[in-house]
């Protein structure tokens, strides 16, 4: 068989999204230095991230609320490959982190800070850590990592 | 009414990465090699359904329209399946339905993905399958959300790493017997675990590959499958999603695989399919994932699809083989192809022609999973001799 040809391409878009009406509260709120979610009356869940209708109870949702910034590890992970599966120096600690306040399964993922990998354990108690409020800009990266939680020591 | 649907024919390319075959190379001879093992022609089919998911992996937008005619759907009504890795299963639903309603008495079913186009590593455009808002900023792809997964089944679960290590060896070395193989191999379950860990507690032979490739079948109505050798019959079909919020599921346990697996079961009247069922294929794009589907599909009690492996049932001697064909991480994992080959692949085994990946039991029963979308779609179809 003759030899195989080819050639190379790359998509150049660029997008602009708009939060809508329930992330942009809930980036407003991050840039605030707050978690917010929306209360269902019905199911009596916190949905995180906000949505302007319970998919379960299927009806429209208005009662915000500010969740504690403290929850506990649902799972963990340590990565050790950036998003294009690319090995990484420092390994990264992902974590899912049900949240204190919201009712029922509902987990915020977020990387762990201040800690070693070894120490990370399901069910550990931790707190988000935000950036300084001139650093924030209404992103889920307001959220610098979520550090474990040592008594008497309030996020500052 | 509705029709009786026979699978007649099936087909399939090697999956390998940077396959130097194009899209329609690939698509055609998965459909020609299907029609030929049917013993069929072009003009015989009504109806062709194409599966097929993120367009971004080869770069081709609305690349249902750019294999028409590799497809052999000049002329014909022509679907696209695009559910992720749940295609594979959805595709073949999609190509039931088609003959189960009377529209079609034939209809030709192709799955194909050409992942390896995409650089530097394909793994990077699952990024964009996720929230624009919450997920993507952190730079999620799927091997994190696996991970993650897959450490909450084995905490809440009680299952070491050498169990699901087991797995990853029964199903490369399965592959061994597959000539469409990408990864076949016969490793221990120290190299699995001592293989270089991607993001803990996934080592690289705790996941599929990245492949190429494209599998394919032919479904016909009863008054055509009667002129054929060894009819296989789709006894039940079923599929189901669980939220879009994936930190907002249960990571543990996936009701939605049982309530898709329930739909099938109740239409192939099968009332205990840890009995019944003779022979699976459960979506394996990860050694925890054929265990917790497992349990998802009924073929072991809820938190213990860990016996499956450790009591020798999955095995291809055992009494109910999973993944006989090797999987997709025997295999490949060329997305909507992947579900594909695992559904061909019970066909054969229902034919008793599978050759050295025959299992042992003679069945008659068997079921086939795949699952993706964003992680949270499945399908599944019980096959009948
Ligand atoms: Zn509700």
């Amino acid at each position: 068989m003759a030899e195989f040809h080819g050639v190379k391409s790359r998509w150049e878009i660029k997008y602009e999204w708009s939060g809508g009406i329930a992330i942009s509260r809930f980036m407003q709120g991050l840039k605030e230095g707050k978690i917010l979610g929306v209360k269902c009356p019905h199911c009596k869940r916190v949905l995180v991230p906000p949505r302007i209708f319970c998919e379960r109870c299927f009806i429209e949702l208005t009662e915000w609320v500010e969740l504690s910034p403290r929850g506990k590890i649902n799972t963990f992970s340590i990565a050790y490959i950036d998003t294009n599966a690319l090995p990484i120096s420092t390994p990264q600690i992902n974590a899912v982190i049900d949240l204190d306040d919201a009712r029922g399964i509902i987990g915020i993922f977020h990387i762990i800070g201040e800690a070693k990998p070894e120490e990370i354990y399901v069910g550990m108690p931790v707190e988000a850590v935000f950036r300084p409020a001139e650093e924030r800009t209404g992103s889920i990266l307001d959220i610098k990592y979520f550090r474990p939680l040592k008594e008497g020591k309030p996020n500052e | 009414m509705s029709y009786e649907v026979a699978v007649v024919g099936v087909g399939q390319t090697k999956f390998e990465y940077q396959s130097k075959k194009t899209t329609q190379e690939l698509v055609f001879e998965a459909a020609k090699k299907a029609l030929d093992d049917a013993g069929m022609t072009l003009e015989e089919i009504d109806t062709v359904v194409y599966g097929s998911a993120p367009d971004g992996f080869d770069g081709i937008n609305m690349k249902g329209e750019h294999v028409i005619d590799a497809a052999g759907a000049l002329g014909k009504p022509f679907e696209r399946v695009f559910v992720g890795g749940a295609t594979g299963a959805l595709a073949p639903i999609t190509g039931y339905y088609h003959v189960a309603s009377g529209l079609s008495r034939a209809t030709l079913v192709i799955c194909q993905e050409k992942m390896s186009p995409c650089k530097p590593k394909p793994q990077g455009l699952f990024n964009t399958i996720f929230d624009e808002f919450t997920d993507r900023p952190m730079g999620i792809n799927l091997i994190y959300i696996f991970a993650l997964e897959m450490n909450r089944y084995m905490t809440v679960n009680k299952i070491k790493l050498e169990t699901l290590a087991k797995v990853s060896v029964k199903n490369k070395k399965n592959a061994m017997d597959n000539p469409y193989a990408q990864l076949p191999m016969e490793i221990t379950v120290e190299d699995v675990l001592n293989a270089p860990v991607m993001a803990y507690p996934v080592t690289k032979y705790h996941i599929s590959p990245s492949s190429d490739g494209a599998a394919a079948a032919v479904f016909v109505n009863k008054n055509i499958a009667k002129y054929k050798e060894k009819p296989v019959w789709i006894a039940g079909v079923g599929w189901c999603l669980d939220s879009t919020y994936w930190t907002n599921r249960d990571l543990a346990y996936p009701k939605y695989v049982e309530y898709a697996a329930r739909q099938a079961y109740n239409m192939a009247g099968i009332k205990n399919p840890q009995k019944e069922i003779q022979v699976a294929e459960p979506y394996d794009p990860f050694s925890y994932k054929e265990l917790q589907h497992a349990e998802g599909l009924l073929l072991a009690n809820r938190g213990e699809g860990w016996k499956l492996i450790e009591e020798g049932i999955a095995y291809r001697d055992g009494k109910l083989p999973l993944s006989p064909s090797g999987g997709l991480l025997g295999v490949g994992n060329p997305i909507a192809a992947a579900g594909m080959m695992k559904f061909n692949e019970i066909v054969l085994q229902l034919r008793g022609d599978a050759g050295k990946r025959q299992v042992k039991n003679n069945p008659k029963v068997g079921v086939v999973q795949a699952w993706g979308g964003l992680m949270q779609f499945t399908g599944v179809l019980v096959l009948k001799a």
